[in-house]
């Protein structure tokens, strides 16, 4: 698939990211449309995994640190095929499903369990140190919230990774700069974030977390870092593909009313027929 | 002796975390001391009017629980009276350690709020559920454990809080719960057991603590319908718990059944079961959550699950 087609493929899987949330009555809405373009570019253009070679122990490994943007990332396992769409969207979060509302490993396609923030990065160094160990040639990836960034096992994880050299690893953050309580500047500011990672023996990518050319160019350039770890410092908006949600904080889990559903779905079928037709 | 309320359905849609804020607020004014931290979780906290209104007694340490544990038993060794809130789930396991050793065993003036205790995060998953706090924060010498009812018995116990000196553990739930209690009638003796219902002849002795109160009392009513006397012991003060409650009923009682939104381990109905076996033998029927990660659902769908209602105390009053 082209930049392009991804492009349009992340509106397509927002819009039904949406619909999983306005049927369960939950979600964490903003952080999976500020992530969704991550995800796929990962997916459908970076890592190697798929329902084919999920147990294969040369696989890459994924593991979504920010855990509450479940509902995009499982959006984009079922469009890989790890499992059926409708079934997930139709049970999300119901009395007895195994689609809780957070990732959960006895789903095909997930390593790990998530939903406390902080433990995405160290795990990924445990993973990163067992393909050195082993002389495998997988890669390993995690994505963060930047509110999550508080979290001091972040930086144990990153002090770890600096240490071993893991260039098998790539930790995304996604930085849409607000988390619940507002702006994370205001919260618990993170600048000069780049320069933090640096500190820690990181080789720091900086770029548009919402455009797939600046996304795959920076995947790439991780790809080919050696001996340091990589980080992509994804800018990003939070809500990301509607006016109704872009950029505020109250969206972090809000859910769409009728009205605000119609009007997202406007935006986001919109936003796709105009790459389509770019 | 206090006679089993009457309880209204209608009326209070508050949580017991908004009591919390409220309480705080009035003593915020009078006492700069007061402190509130929060990790992120103001809002879920129902702080916000606090740090609106004192923002000079509030402190934002961002997605960092073990921060704001730390932080906070440093503010208290300053003189300083903080109430650090955060999810259960978070607070109890995440900033464990420093609950241990910077409030308890350096005996500091932290109140540690965990808010939506229990499975108040449904469907969110197991990460989200405090299942284990109980036991936890028992375990810890020093610590208290607190597990208020209604929005009257929390107001009661944050006052009492702010009198004394020293850490404790309080947890709430995320949802409103009805009243037990009204504003007039709310007996409250600190670390003392209510109890409600026929103490002078009861068939059953219901343990309840936090949000499993009021069916309890409902289970209580509907044996007394049936012509099995049944008093309810309301233990919010889980430790230190109310021994002497316990035991002045032991001798009257067939059994006890215990309830509680906690693992089956460690928690209400093991300390209940300790001070009976150990003291005045009876049998003691523990309702909790299963040893597992709970069914998803919300949480009136995971007490059902698992007989955390009324019809499911009844049944085990029964089978005494
Ligand atoms: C350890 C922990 N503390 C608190 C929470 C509650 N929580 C869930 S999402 C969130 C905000 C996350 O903000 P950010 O990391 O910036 O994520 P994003 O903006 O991408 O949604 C918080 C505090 C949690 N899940 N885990
Ligand atoms: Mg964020």
């Amino acid at each position: 698939m082209t930049n392009r087609e991804l492009a349009a493929l992340a509106y397509e899987l927002r819009k039904k990211t949406v619909d999983v949330i306005v049927g369960a009555k939950t979600g964490h809405i903003g952080g999976d449309m500020s992530v969704m373009d991550t995800l796929v570019m990962l997916y459908f253009k970076h890592m190697n995994v798929s329902p084919e070679n999920k147990d294969d122990p040369n696989r890459d490994r994924f593991v979504l640190s920010k855990g509450h943007s479940v509902e995009s990332y499982y959006t984009v396992l079922a469009e890989k095929g790890f499992f059926d769409f409708e079934t997930y969207k139709n049970s999300f979060s119901r009395y007895g499903s195994e689609f809780i509302g957070h990732p959960h490993n006895t789903l095909p396609g997930v390593e790990m369990n998530s939903g406390s923030l902080g433990y995405g990065l160290p795990v990924c160094v445990g993973m990163a140190l067992a393909g050195k160990m082993d002389g495998a040639a997988y890669r390993v990836y995690t994505v963060m919230g930047d509110g999550e960034l508080a979290e001091g096992s972040v930086w144990e994880g990153a002090m770890a990774a600096g240490h071993y050299h893991l260039d098998n690893l790539c930790a995304v953050v996604d930085r849409n700069s607000l988390q619940i309580s507002g702006e994370t500047e205001d919260v618990m500011s993170h600048e000069p974030l780049a320069d933090r990672f640096a500190a820690f023996g990181w080789h720091v990518i900086e770029c548009d977390g919402n455009d797939m050319n600046s996304l795959d160019a920076a995947f790439t350039e991780a790809k080919e870092t050696r001996g340091q770890p990589s980080v992509v410092i994804a800018h990003t908006i939070k809500g990301r593909g509607s006016s109704v949600m872009e950029n505020q904080a109250p969206w972090h889990h809000k859910v769409p009313n009728a009205e605000e559903y119609a009007r997202i779905q406007a935006d986001l079928t919109s936003r796709k027929e105009a790459i389509e037709n770019a | 002796m206090h006679k089993l309320p009457e309880l209204s359905t209608v009326g209070n849609k508050i949580p017991n975390r908004q009591a919390i804020c409220d309480t705080l607020m009035e003593a915020a004014s009078a006492d700069p001391s007061v402190v509130a931290l929060c990790s992120d979780s103001r809002g879920s906290a129902s702080m916000t009017p606090f740090f609106n209104a004192y923002p000079e007694q509030s402190i934002e340490v961002g997605i960092a629980e073990q921060n704001l544990v730390s932080i906070s038993a440093g503010l208290a060794s300053c003189g300083k009276k903080p109430y650090a809130f955060s999810p259960a789930c978070f607070l109890s396991t995440r900033s464990y350690e420093q609950a241990k050793i910077d409030c308890a065993y350096s005996d500091t003036n932290v109140k540690l709020i965990g808010i939506s205790g229990g499975v108040s995060y449904g469907a969110l998953g197991m990460s989200h559920h405090s299942a284990q706090d109980i036991a936890a924060l028992s375990a810890i010498p020093n610590m208290r454990v607190y597990l208020p009812s209604d929005r009257h018995q929390t107001r009661k116990l944050i006052q009492a809080l702010l009198q004394d000196g020293k850490c404790a553990y309080v947890r709430v739930g995320r949802n409103p719960v009805e009243d037990i209690y009204s504003a007039e009638d709310c007996p409250f003796e600190m670390n003392r057991a209510t109890v409600l219902g026929n103490t002078e002849t009861p068939g059953v002795a219901i343990v309840a603590c936090g949000e499993m109160v009021r069916p309890a009392i409902e289970a209580a009513k509907a044996l007394e319908a049936d012509g099995i006397s049944a008093c309810v012991v309301d233990m919010y003060c889980v430790k230190p718990l109310d021994k002497d409650a316990i035991l002045a009923l032991a001798p009257r009682v067939k059994g006890f059944v215990t309830v509680e939104e906690h693992a089956p381990f460690g928690g209400l109905g093991s300390m209940v079961s300790q001070v009976v076996a150990a003291n005045f033998p009876r049998r003691v029927i523990n309702l909790a959550l299963p040893d597992a990660p709970v069914i998803t659902g919300n949480s009136r769908e995971v007490f059902d699950t698992y007989g955390l209602n009324a019809q499911g105390i009844i049944r085990a009053a029964k089978s005494l």
